[in-house]
């Protein structure tokens, strides 16, 4: 073979732009050939598997989206729920106070009327027991009178100053006994 | 196996494009039968069985082969279909896909050991790739925009000032109906051929300073020869791969322009 190249070269190079008629064909049906097996039957394979390969990613993007908007929309429900939760006890909050108020402003006019009754009955108390120290002391009185003027009579009528005294003396008496009327 | 050009003679020769020249496999056997078919046929057999690896039973979640294989429909569909077809990229994807990886693997086949030869460096196959492109755009101009549209679309680009005219239509004629299939045919073939010739170049340094002359003078040339050698291995595969992504990105640029042209 290094022989035969040899005496080629010896003879010239050939001119390496000429192509050969044989390569062509040979070219030709090798270049066919791939293309019929790599082109024409393994190529829509191929775009085929990329293409389902696509669509599953896109599917699974797809499904990931919905399960997400499905955990916010039960996410939303929750806090929708939670707020009408909060609104309530604020209502609920709202009323028992109210209530309380009410109750408090019941008692109090209870207390405030009972504590009047008591003041009234107190009055009514007091005042029973004027007219029963009035009346004791109009008693007392007259009978005190009397006496004083028995004194007055049975003493001699001498002077002036022994009157005075007399009547000083007598109402230092009333004066010292307890049951004087203030 | 590559057959370097180690002439019997005292003096290094570098290999020239002689070394892209293959005799048939074994004597008698036909004209045809040479390495670089050989091996075309070879990748066409392992891209096919590779595509059926990756893509024959695909499943939802990939695994191994398909992993990579997506990779590979990923990259031709984001970085050469999309930008250039847009919603017709899914329909031109069986093309550009073929098209892709067949001469991704073709142009590989220049740094694996023992084959070693890119089969686009032979420009035959880089032709036919050019030519289908090429058949395709016209056709697609023509039905997508009519006969007279067609070229008037490609002609007289609008928006410009009348007297450009004169000198830009002849030009976008030459260019879009010989100079782009050609240019786009020589550009993967030329790649490769002098990627190859590169390679052969260090490799032929290394051996003969290294094995066949060996002299304390001439070994520091064969170690850079061998290092350069390496490093333009790693080299060539990156261009391999720059190649065959730019020949299908053109591909899909001319039928984009045919199917949607510049308004």
């Amino acid at each position: 073979m290094t022989l035969a190249a040899t005496v080629l070269a010896a003879e010239g190079a050939e001119n390496p732009l000429i192509p050969h008629a044989y390569e062509l064909v040979v070219g030709s049906f090798a270049f066919l050939v791939v293309f019929i097996v790599v082109g024409k039957i393994l190529t829509p394979r191929i775009q085929k598997t990329l293409a389902e390969r696509t669509e599953a990613i896109e599917g699974g993007i797809k499904k990931a989206e919905d399960a997400q908007a499905e955990a916010q929309r039960t996410l939303e429900q929750y806090r929708a729920q939670l707020a009408e939760a909060r609104q309530e006890a604020a209502r609920l909050r709202e009323e028992a106070r109210e209530q309380g108020a009410q109750i408090k402003a019941e008692l109090r006019e209870e207390a405030q009327a009972e504590a009047r009754r008591i003041v009234e009955a107190a009055h009514t108390q007091i005042e029973a027991d004027r007219q029963q120290a009035l009346a004791q002391l109009r008693n007392e009185i007259g009978r005190l009178s009397t006496e004083l003027a028995s004194r007055i009579v049975g003493e001699s009528l001498e002077d002036e100053a022994r009157q005075r005294r007399i009547v000083d003396r007598f109402l230092d008496e009333i004066e010292a006994r307890p049951e004087a009327v203030r | 196996m590559t057959p370097l050009v180690l002439v019997a003679e005292d003096n290094f020769q570098a290999p020239g494009p002689s070394i892209f020249d293959f005799p048939p496999l074994y004597d008698g056997a036909p004209a045809w039968l040479t390495k670089p078919v050989v091996f075309a046929l070879i990748g066409a057999i392992l891209v096919c069985a590779l595509a059926w690896s990756a893509f024959a039973n695909p499943k939802l979640v990939p695994r191994g082969m398909q992993n990579i294989g997506e990779m590979g429909y990923q990259f031709v569909r984001d970085q050469v279909a999309r930008p250039f077809l847009g919603k017709d990229a899914e329909r031109w994807m069986p093309m550009l896909l073929s098209m892709f990886f067949l001469i991704l693997l073709w142009n590989l086949f220049g740094v694996v050991p023992l084959i070693q030869i890119p089969v686009p460096s032979h420009i035959a196959f880089a032709i036919v790739f050019a030519v289908t492109v090429y058949v395709i755009k016209i056709y697609l101009g023509i039905k997508h925009q009519g006969l007279g549209g067609y070229f008037k679309n490609m002609m007289f680009p609008p928006g410009l000032p009348k007297p450009i005219y004169i000198l830009l239509s002849p030009l976008e004629l030459v260019s879009n109906l010989i100079l782009a299939p050609f240019t786009h045919a020589v550009r993967l073939f030329a790649n490769m051929f002098a990627g190859h010739m590169i390679l052969a170049f260090f490799s032929a340094v290394g051996f003969w300073f290294l094995f066949e002359k060996l002299t304390p003078l001439g070994s520091g040339l064969g170690v850079v020869g061998v290092i350069m050698a390496i490093v333009m291995t790693g080299f060539e595969m990156f261009i391999q791969f720059l190649q065959a992504f730019l020949f299908t990105l053109l591909a899909a640029m001319y039928i984009g322009g045919s199917l949607h042209p510049e308004h």
